[in-house]
């Protein structure tokens, strides 16, 4: 979906960042994301590492 | 055998009473006091306010878990503590009520030789006009009984948008110091998908309000994170989350009162304004939850152990002192009550020093900022250092809690869920190091800008899901639950 299409000139939402077709593609693509799962998960567990 | 009490059998109490059983074994008791019968994991109380997930899923009787683990388990509500004992003994004891239906309102006491309050919160909707599930007119999704109210309403509301007619939909903070607004954060996208779900989505007018001085401030300043070259705020990550959503947002709003479908506030400019809403999920504001303390002679010493707020003293730094001057050495670092040696305070129940965010006064003198969050995972984490503490000191290998874990040395970690479905789902996965803010060591923006990120995708979903799980498991002491992390 085209997203800045959405943009309403001069609302204060018009000022925020809007994802492009290619991030929203992204978020949903299923290898990437698997990718990211593992990414995520070990930057958790330094952080939790490091808390403790 | 010495006996550990621990009031409060939530995310932190619950954490500390595990590793203080396991670390004491069977030479000394270990108590809890708590009133509710089941154990809930918070955070997917969400997922039940959105009719995603029943109670049953969310919550287990602590009982049957009790016992197995060898921790005495009294279902009641803890009144006041003695800590210097009564006329008759000097062994410090607590007084508590049953709420168990077999002895309800009976009073009676124990005595101990450490006590850990992990009583969280009380939910303040008085403090708010009209605010709440019970005598107000707005829902709430703390607790898995108020989720299931809030799932009922926002079904009415949906019927009612089927119907053809527009419906406003307002979620936030229902109070100037307010704190807990990612939980808020969350329910709103979890609403939002669930317009989207019934094919209703355009008969929805979605607005976020709050005591935040700017969009994902969260309670904690807001953070820096690293995105596409820049280092930016969440003020931008949140904004462009409400925006890809055409969700509306009305920040540096005091909630004072609530009448049926209309929220009156006031803003930093000192204005009065009221917002209409045909379902509103507002959180309240949190306090201690009223316990009393007691000197040897019978006297109210209260003030001495419990701050203004209800929430018990710890070796924090309590000194008045403006923003500029806040340090991270203001935090506390072992949770231990100044005057006495053996009681310790974790999770929502001791007293910060101070807030997070920046504190904002309107014109007409009203604080409208955010209080701190301590929300799971650092309660969790002090749970477990206190429980070291604490089981180190009935050993008799320490008589000073050691090391340092403060909020400004812990990191944590935290995933909004924007929608289910497990190739579909998505969840903004968000991580602070530090908690707190600490700007000497990290100039600027308080944090390591290599463990604080912030991203969107089908990953997060996968993450929240693998998080109710893993601390279901863990909290019902399956195998391997000591190994997994707070
Ligand atoms: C809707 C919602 C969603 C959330 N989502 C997240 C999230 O995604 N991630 C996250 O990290 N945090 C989240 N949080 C915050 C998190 O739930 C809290 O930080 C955490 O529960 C605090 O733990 P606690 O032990 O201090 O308090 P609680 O977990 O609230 O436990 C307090 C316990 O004390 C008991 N008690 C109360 N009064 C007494 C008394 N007089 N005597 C004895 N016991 C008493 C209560 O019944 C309760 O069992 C969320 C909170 C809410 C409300």
């Amino acid at each position: 979906m085209n997203k800045e299409s959405q943009i309403k000139p001069y609302e204060p939402s018009s000022g925020a960042a809007l994802p492009t077709r290619f991030t929203l593609y992204m978020r949903q693509n299923f290898i990437y994301q698997v990718f990211r799962f593992i990414m995520i998960n070990i930057k958790m567990t330094i952080i939790i590492w490091r808390s403790h | 055998m010495g006996r550990i009490v621990i009031l409060g059998g939530g995310v932190s109490g619950h954490t500390a009473a595990s590793f203080c059983k396991k670390w004491v074994g069977k030479k000394h008791e270990v108590v809890v006091i708590t009133p509710n019968s089941k154990w809930n994991w918070i955070p997917s109380n969400i997922w039940v306010g959105v009719g995603k997930m029943s109670t049953e899923q969310v919550t287990f009787e602590l009982a049957p878990i009790y016992k197995k683990q060898g921790i005495t388990y009294i279902q009641a509500k803890a009144l006041s503590l003695h800590p210097d004992g009564g006329l008759d003994s000097d062994s410090p004891y607590v007084t508590y009520e049953h709420t168990h239906k077999d002895k309800m309102g009976q009073q009676e006491t124990v005595t101990y030789d450490y006590m850990i309050n992990a009583t969280g919160p009380k939910l303040n909707f008085s403090a708010t006009e009209g605010l709440g599930p019970e005598h107000g007119h707005t829902v709430s999704v703390c607790t898995p009984q108020h989720a299931v109210h809030a799932s009922e309403e926002l079904k009415k509301v949906i019927e009612v948008m089927k119907s053809g007619k527009r419906q406003k939909i307002l979620i936030g903070t229902g109070h100037s110091s307010a704190t807990c607004q990612g939980a808020a954060f969350e329910y709103m996208f979890n609403v939002e998908h669930e317009l989207n779900e019934a094919g209703v989505r355009d008969m929805a007018d979605l607005k976020w309000i709050s005591n935040e001085f700017f969009l994902g401030d969260f309670g904690i300043a807001g953070l820096h994170l690293k995105k596409g070259g820049y280092v930016t705020s969440s003020k931008v990550f949140a904004e462009s989350l409400f925006a890809e959503r055409g969700i509306e947002w009305i920040v540096k709003a005091g909630v004072y009162k609530i009448e049926s479908g209309i929220v009156h506030y006031e803003n930093l400019d000192g204005q009065k304004k009221t917002e209409a809403f045909d379902f509103s999920m507002l959180i309240p504001s949190f306090s201690g939850v009223g316990l009393k303390a007691f000197d040897k002679s019978g006297a109210d010493m209260t003030e001495k152990i419990f701050a203004a707020n209800g929430f018990l003293k710890v070796d924090a730094d309590y000194t008045k002192k403006p923003f500029a001057e806040w340090r991270a050495a203001d935090w506390p670092k072992t949770y231990q009550n100044p005057t006495y040696k053996n009681l310790f305070a974790i999770g929502i129940a001791f007293a910060p020093p101070h807030a997070i965010s920046k504190p904002m006064q309107s014109t007409n003198g009203t604080n409208i900022s955010p209080a701190p969050p301590r929300t799971g995972m650092p309660s969790a984490m002090i749970g477990k250092a206190v429980a070291k503490t604490v089981t180190d000191m009935i050993k008799g290998k320490i008589t000073e809690p050691q090391g340092n874990h403060s909020m400004t040395e812990m990191g944590a970690a935290c995933v909004a869920s924007t929608g289910s479905g497990f190739f579909n789902g998505s969840a903004v996965a968000m991580t602070v190091f530090p908690v707190v803010p600490d700007y000497e060591k990290y100039p600027g923006v308080g944090r390591s800008l290599k463990y604080t990120f912030g991203e969107v995708g089908l990953a997060g979903h996968w993450i929240k899901h693998l998080l109710h799980h893993l601390f279901l498991h863990k909290a019902k002491f399956r195998p391997g639950w000591s190994f997994i992390p707070e």
